[in-house]
């Protein structure tokens, strides 16, 4: 027993211990809150998202913080596992009534054309490094926000019916899976809070799993020094796809259980402004920090919601904390000031 | 006499019109220490760079046990057997150090991604043994006891020792060392070339080390090659070099 104890708390897995341990804690205290005392609806309505964009963020810094490459189109990756999610449970809602198995199947089906994406996206990014990537991943988020802004699908008797440039389908008495810019309507609300905390112990299943495998070290060791890798048969290429399209199956499925959340969904949701988000969690956890990016993203995430009261003043905190921050990190004599305060904190808490 | 293990035939290179390398042509033969001198500038990290194709060589040929590795890329060089460390110390700074010699062992025991993912006893078993060999190795290079921080945060010595283990680790015929007691004190330096010995006993290989330090190539290398201004200048044992009028000049100037 303490054998065990020890080796999950031994340095190399204390990082997978705390991430799981912390995962499931938050996830029964909320249930048993919600459950007992009663959650507002806003709360509630917040849980799905916040597991969404966690995964979101885990499978963003498998790119940036692992992977070492700036990528800004990762809301790309999370529209095609939506909208494929939601064509699935469209198309699946009478063959398959039971909600959890048509849930498992978008989600799955989403996932994997993710990863098709992410697969010939890699193709071309990757041979490139630095700015010129993040401007092509950036790009791609787009097109592909365009391309779904103008795609009519539907199914109907006749079978699938498909359309690009206006909506000219003749559906006899059948369903419209996505209307061009209008997106998806009236999607049946199959993910749930459970589901979520699932798929977000499976992310963390997998990126541990890289990272603390052959494939995870060739990949970090490829950031950390591109000729040193090549240098010991490190195949460069390979590893970078590799932890590319790992981080976009999981994006995905982030997206298709975050679309079937919700009843609408417009294309329009998976902008630039998405990506920056996901990424703006990412350097907040820390690069690489795993534990970081979960903390950072909900707390980032569940804020803005909290402090919707002082909506007004918004950008005028936002000015007053970017000139604070940028004061602390230049001048000398507040930063001193600020780390003698700290210490003295931590001092005294040691204390007691 | 036997086959050398690496032979380099007329090896040249250009950088636009300036030729950094001509005509060189050098052999490192079975368990021997060969030693490549040369005033600063000379070239001799560059024919370092041809030798695990980070440069492209603009003439000549590299046979590596009589293979020629001349058209490989450096993956591939590194997969045949040919493994270097740098002037300019590259580690992964932010893995720790045993992972810095366990990298180096990706391609000798392999699991697929398959294997990765579902933790099966084929991952296990293959993890197993990469922890085994590192160990091991970090033991001969003294650096067992830091294993678990990061490679940034270890002293100079112990970095350059690092770089060698993580070459060796790739489990190479060659070993090219690029200035190993660069940046050590003479101490340091006794203890690497009691090190570089033994590996070379102990892991049958042969190697081919730059070093200005003269007291270490003098004393541990059998053959030295003297480059200067990209040409070849002069060969032989540590003793004719020495006595060679043409290197004695290229050091120290008419």
């Amino acid at each position: 027993m303490k054998n065990i104890f020890n080796n999950l708390f031994s340095k190399k897995n204390r990082s997978r211990t705390i991430s799981f341990l912390m995962v499931i804690v938050a996830y029964i205290l909320i249930e048993v809150i919600m459950n007992t005392v009663g959650m507002s609806r806003l709360f509630k309505s917040l849980l799905v998202p916040v597991c969404c964009y966690i995964i979101l963020g885990l499978s963003l810094n498998l790119v940036v913080g692992i992977s070492g490459e700036l990528s800004l189109g990762h809301a790309g990756f999370m529209a095609i596992g939506a909208f494929t999610a939601v064509c699935v449970s469209g198309f699946c809602a009478q063959s398959i009534p039971n909600d959890i198995l048509r849930l498992a199947l978008s989600v799955l089906c989403g996932s994997i054309v993710s990863g098709i994406f992410g697969f010939i996206i890699s193709v071309p990014v990757l041979k490139l490094s630095g700015d010129y990537l993040a401007i092509v991943t950036l790009a791609f988020g787009q097109i592909i926000k365009s391309l779904i802004n103008n795609v009519y699908l539907g199914f109907d008797s006749r079978g699938m019916q498909f359309s690009f440039v206006t909506n000219e389908l003749k559906l006899e008495g059948g369903k419209m899976l996505l209307s061009g810019p209008m997106g998806a309507t009236d999607t049946a609300k199959i993910s749930n809070f459970t589901s979520g905390f699932v798929l977000i112990l499976f992310t963390l299943y997998v990126i541990y799993s890289l990272i603390n495998s052959k494939y995870g070290r060739a990949i970090m060791a490829a950031r950390d020094n591109r000729i040193a890798a090549e240098s010991i048969g490190v195949d460069i290429s390979k590893t970078k796809t590799l932890a590319f399209v790992i981080s976009s199956v999981l994006a995905g499925m982030a997206g298709a259980l975050y679309a079937l959340n919700y009843s609408t969904l417009q294309p329009a949701k998976f902008d630039f402004n998405t990506s920056i988000l996901i990424l703006v969690y990412v350097v907040f956890g820390g690069l690489g920090n795993i534990n970081g990016t979960i903390i950072a993203t909900t707390v980032l995430y569940i804020l803005p919601e909290l402090l919707r009261s002082l909506q007004d003043y918004r950008m005028l905190m936002y000015a007053i904390v970017l000139i604070v921050v940028m004061q602390i990190t230049n001048s000398a004599t507040l930063k001193q000031t600020l780390e003698k305060t700290t210490k003295r904190f931590f001092k005294k808490g040691e204390a007691q | 006499m036997s086959n050398p293990v690496l032979e380099v035939k007329n090896l040249g290179i250009d950088f636009g019109g300036l030729t950094a390398v001509n005509n060189l042509n050098l052999e490192v033969n079975e368990h021997e220490i060969v030693g490549l001198i040369g005033p600063n500038g000379a070239g001799k990290t560059t024919v370092f760079n041809m030798l695990t194709k980070v440069y492209n060589p603009s003439r000549g040929v590299i046979y590596l046990d009589g293979n020629d590795i001349a058209k490989m890329n450096t993956v591939e060089v590194n997969k045949a057997g040919v493994a270097r460390t740098f002037q300019n110390i590259r580690l992964f700074g932010n893995l720790s150090v045993i992972d810095n010699v366990k990298t180096g062992m990706n391609n000798l025991y392999e699991y697929s991604i398959l294997d990765m993912i579902l933790h099966t006893s084929k991952r296990k078993k293959n993890e197993q043994l990469i922890e085994e060999k590192a160990e091991e190795l970090l033991k001969i290079f003294n650096l067992y006891d830091s294993k678990d921080i990061p490679a940034s945060s270890l002293p100079y010595g112990a970095q350059r020792r690092l770089e060698i283990a993580r070459a060796l680790a790739t489990n190479p015929k060659v070993l090219l060392l690029d200035e190993p007691a660069a940046g050590m004190n003479p101490q340091e330096t006794e203890e690497l070339m009691k090190t570089i010995r033994f590996v070379r006993d102990k892991f049958g290989i042969c190697i081919l080390l730059i070093e200005h330090d003269m007291s270490l190539v003098m004393n541990i290398c059998e053959r030295i090659y003297v480059l200067n201004y990209g040409t070849l200048l002069a060969k032989g044992s540590p003793d004719e070099i020495k006595k060679d009028e043409k290197v004695i000049k290229a050091y120290l100037g008419d």
